[in-house]
């Protein structure tokens, strides 16, 4: 940070939470404005992963398996049996995107280990002002999985059970009557007790998801922020017990969030797994 | 925090890495992973029939190793039969064969003992006359009591 090294924990910490973005946005929704950043990193860690599990699949074969396809075996096996416990239909979309949740939010997550200042500082020195390396820090990346996921649930809702069958379920329960007219009359109720947890569900997901990282990188910040003025700071030894705090909390908080960083990419898998065999599965 | 348009261009980065993972990615693996589950099936039920090959086998070659060892030792009785029956015809002839040779040297024995005696009753026919003509000292003709002489020789 040289040419304009942020002065306060404060400015640092919002420093840091600025995308790299075309401009400033007007409003909460605006749809001119583009992360650069997230649109970059969540484009490469994407290529990574196809990249990487494409090379395995070209080369795998049925004898004994190298290294690589091993692991890429691992992970295919583990979302299979996920898929295979709640989803008992034949579906060649399911498992596929399961895997692909899991592996893209997984990489996505694991940008948050990288020292916060690594990639930034890497950035400033080629011109680049602010830049966050973490696509799941922005709500856009979650709330964009969580929507598609959102879309595939209504599409296959309506493929399974029709549009009459999707709305039935949405009208005619939890609340049943036999009596026609008290049928219609607890439509209302029973919509606005359906579609609230409908609509839940991808706000939800993707809200999960980014608060927890969000979060994982703020702690994150505050630690880095312990010190911040570096030389000048560690003129005493209240400097270097913040030094050393600051190391060890760092280590401490980086090891806790390889468990939330693993945990989150999982239920981002399985709520997706379980909300798309409850569409496609008849009550 | 705000949504945009980073909102889209995830989504179809999304969208495009599904369908990737979906048709390049997802059955290229899980292809080769079934058919290694198959071949150690196949492999693990082969090496199941192989040992109860194995097993079955086993118990033939017993089998064949008891008929063997029976005709074996019933070759050696037999052989050993034979051997006594042998032996014992062996002795039958050389029994016979040795009567046989006692006979025909007894034959001889007798044979010779006749010329022998023929032989002497000549001599003695003939020492007799010519003591009998020493003693009448004159010659008797030989020819003239030829019978007289042969009946002297039958005589003795």
């Amino acid at each position: 940070m040289a040419a304009e090294a942020p002065t306060t924990a404060n400015e640092y910490i919002l420093h840091h939470l600025t995308f790299l973005s075309n401009k400033e946005p007007r409003g909460i929704v605006d749809f001119s404005v583009i992360h650069w950043d997230t649109v970059f990193f969540s484009v490469a860690l994407a290529l990574l992963f196809g990249g990487s599990f494409y090379m395995a699949a070209r080369t795998a074969k049925a004898g004994v398996p190298g290294k690589f396809q091993n692991f890429v075996e691992l992970v295919v096996e583990f979302v299979d049996t996920q898929v295979k416990d709640s989803f008992h239909g034949t579906n060649k979309l399911l498992a596929p995107l399961a895997l692909t949740i899991f592996c893209w939010v997984l990489l996505f997550n694991a940008m948050d280990i990288l020292p916060v200042d690594l990639l930034p500082w890497a950035a400033h020195g080629v011109g680049i002002e602010h830049l966050k390396v973490v696509p799941t820090t922005d709500l856009n990346t979650t709330f964009a999985m969580a929507l598609t996921v959102f879309v595939l649930i209504i599409y296959y809702s309506i493929k399974v059970k029709g549009l009459g069958g999707f709305a039935a379920e949405l009208t005619l329960q939890p609340f049943v009557a036999k009596n026609i007219v008290l049928k219609i009359l607890l439509i209302p109720v029973n919509l606005l007790l359906e579609i609230v947890p409908f609509l839940a569900r991808p706000i939800s997901l993707s809200l999960r998801l980014y608060g927890n990282l969000f979060a994982g990188e703020m702690i994150f910040l505050l630690l880095a922020a312990l010190t911040l003025h570096g030389a000048q700071q560690l003129s005493g030894a209240g400097g270097w017990a913040l030094l050393v705090a600051q190391f060890a909390l760092a280590l401490a908080w980086a090891i806790f969030h390889l468990l939330v960083i693993t945990l989150q990419a999982f239920i981002f898998m399985v709520l997706t797994i379980v909300y798309l065999s409850m569409a496609q599965e008849h009550h | 925090m705000n949504i945009n348009l980073t909102l889209i261009v995830q989504m179809l980065v999304f969208i495009v890495l599904i369908w990737f993972t979906m048709k390049f990615v997802w059955p290229m693996i899980l292809g080769p992973m079934d058919e290694r589950s198959q071949k150690i099936a196949a492999g693990l039920a082969a090496a199941e029939k192989g040992k109860a090959e194995l097993a079955s086998a086993n118990e033939r070659a017993d089998a064949i190793l008891r008929e063997a060892r029976e005709r074996a030792g019933q070759i050696i009785d037999q052989a050993q039969h034979r051997a006594n029956d042998m032996v014992e015809e062996a002795k039958g002839t050389a029994t016979a064969e040795g009567a046989r040779l006692l006979a025909s040297a007894k034959e001889q024995i007798n044979l010779e003992a006749a010329h022998a005696r023929e032989a002497l009753r000549r001599d003695v026919a003939q020492i007799a006359v010519s003591a009998a003509s020493k003693i009448l000292e004159r010659e008797i003709d030989p020819k003239a009591h030829s019978d007289l002489i042969n009946k002297l020789a039958a005589q003795i």
